[in-house]
């Protein structure tokens, strides 16, 4: 218990205290860190490493508001057609994607 | 005496700013480290580090062009930021914050204006080189007073500037003869979602690589009255494209004598594309996505690096036999490359690993490395010369 319960914690400091700790149970902390780190240089690279947009739309927790976290959840997993958005399926899980959006629409801490 | 002291303590002083003794700036060059809005000023000659300048603002996507002495760099931040640096005092010699949101700009042939693309708000600023002072704003209007994002900034002959509007789908030419009054051509309706541009280094060929279809569209500086046209129309033939996780980079285009080499999107492919006729003349077989498909001065290789999940990974081509003659594992996430000028090296910028590598283009093998926080765009002052870069 005390090895997972570690991370865990670990995950909550690393995430401001406001972690969605629903779905980061199922994403380690390890993971979490790679998955911040793909948020902010790869999603970044269309999105802006600062998430206020580049040639993709801003990602900030006020640009999100009202867009119900199913709908962001199956635009990073399905991709958007006609647009340059790819789908994310097979190279993230459902979960991860989960804490991804829980995570944007929160605000990602040190965007920066 | 009395005369020459103050006059040797102002010599001191000048002369005190500058790092080290008299030298060129031909040699020189800049490293974005895009996480840290810090850049690097290295020397290729001896593969060093001469200073570190901080306070660029948002380089995640960041682009560099060099004035015609070679001594100013002019630094376009997402942010916005226009940042010129002194590449021998190595300071900011002047910023403005011009956009909400840029992505890249360029210089005029004469030298005396700095254009800027932006993508909030959508359109072009033009600036003076010397001031940075705004001598001309050219909003990207179009259908229903909506403003697009502008891609593909490139500078061409006559001070003109080519442009190409992703949201409207459209190419701009802007001749900037009187800065304050630029006169635009518009070409309408060239494709869908165009995503980067290039020119040859005549200034005579604009082509813009479009997203929404395949193919690409070539505008001709030298005959605009022919129109923009499609050239490698439906090059994916209805097949199902890849997904893309990293947009292509058009611009350091590689171009041989005959041949320009093309990355295509959403495929693990490069197009060939015969100069002459603007046929498709092959393609090369490739391990990922290409990103950038950069061409060593000589014109006998090209280099090209991939989108993720492919991008610990460089090939290179030779340009007579189109093989791929080496496939080499630089390390996590190279993201740009840039040649010497004279192209007998090449250093590449490998992001998860907060180095720079440099690799002997005969040989193949690394020569040498040194650290870079989390480096992206790598640009040598020898792009002050060549239109289009």
């Amino acid at each position: 218990m005390l090895k997972y319960s570690l991370p865990l914690l670990f995950g909550t400091l690393l995430l401001a205290g406001t972690a969605p700790l629903q779905a980061s149970a199922e994403v380690t902390a390890t993971r979490q860190k790679e998955l911040l780190h793909l948020l902010r240089h790869d999603c970044g690279s269309c999105h802006g490493m600062t998430l206020k947009g580049g040639l993709g739309p801003a990602l900030l927790p006020d640009a999100l508001a009202g867009k119900p976290a199913a709908t962001l959840e199956a635009t990073v997993l399905y991709g958007r057609a006609g647009t340059p958005m790819p789908p994310w399926r097979g190279l993230l899980s459902e979960e991860e994607v989960a804490w991804l959006v829980a995570i944007l629409k929160q605000g990602v801490p040190d965007a920066h | 005496m009395r005369i020459k002291l103050p006059a040797l303590l102002l010599l001191t002083l000048v002369l005190g700013g500058c790092a080290t003794s008299l030298r060129g700036t031909g040699d020189l060059g800049l490293i974005i480290e895009r996480a840290d809005g810090s850049v690097l000023i290295v020397e290729s000659s001896n593969r060093q580090k001469l200073g570190r300048i901080e306070g660029l603002g948002d380089l995640s996507h960041a682009s560099v062009v060099y004035s015609r002495d070679e001594r100013y760099a002019y630094v376009f931040g997402r942010d916005g930021g226009l940042t010129k640096v002194d590449m021998l005092r190595r300071r900011i010699a002047a910023r403005v914050m011009q956009s909400g949101n840029s992505i890249g700009g360029a210089i005029s042939q004469n030298g005396r204006l700095v254009a800027v693309a932006n993508y909030q708000p959508g359109g072009v600023k033009v600036f003076d080189a010397d001031t940075l002072e705004l001598l001309a704003d050219i909003p990207a209007a179009y259908g229903d007073g909506k403003f697009s994002k502008v891609i593909g900034l490139e500078d061409s002959t006559d001070n003109r500037f080519a442009f190409s509007l992703y949201d409207a789908g459209e190419i701009w030419t802007a001749d900037l003869s009187d800065p304050r009054r630029p006169v635009i051509q518009k070409f309408r309706d060239i494709g869908r979602l165009p995503y980067d541009a290039l020119i040859s280094e005549d200034g005579r060929h604009y082509i813009a690589g479009l997203f929404g279809e395949d193919g690409l569209v070539l505008l001709d500086m030298w005959h605009p009255e022919q129109g923009a046209r499609r050239i490698l129309d439906h090059y994916g033939r209805g097949e199902q494209a890849l997904p893309v996780y990293k947009m292509p980079h058009l611009e350091g285009w590689a171009l041989s004598q005959d041949h320009a080499y093309l990355p295509a999107v959403g495929r693990h492919e490069l197009l060939i594309v015969n100069r002459h006729d603007w046929k498709e003349a092959g393609r090369i077989a490739l391990y990922g996505q290409p990103v950038f498909a950069m061409v060593r001065p000589d014109g006998r290789q090209v280099w090209v690096n991939f989108a993720h999940p492919h991008n610990d990974t460089v090939q290179v081509i030779d340009t007579v036999t189109h093989k791929v003659i080496a496939t080499l594992k630089p390390g996590k996430a190279v993201l740009h490359m840039e040649f010497t000028p004279r192209g007998e090296h090449i250093w590449l910028s490998i992001r998860d690993e907060d180095r720079v590598d440099v690799y002997d283009t005969t040989t193949l093998q690394r020569i040498g490395s040194m650290p870079a926080l989390k480096p992206s765009g790598i640009f040598f002052t020898a792009r002050a010369h060549r239109i289009g870069l």
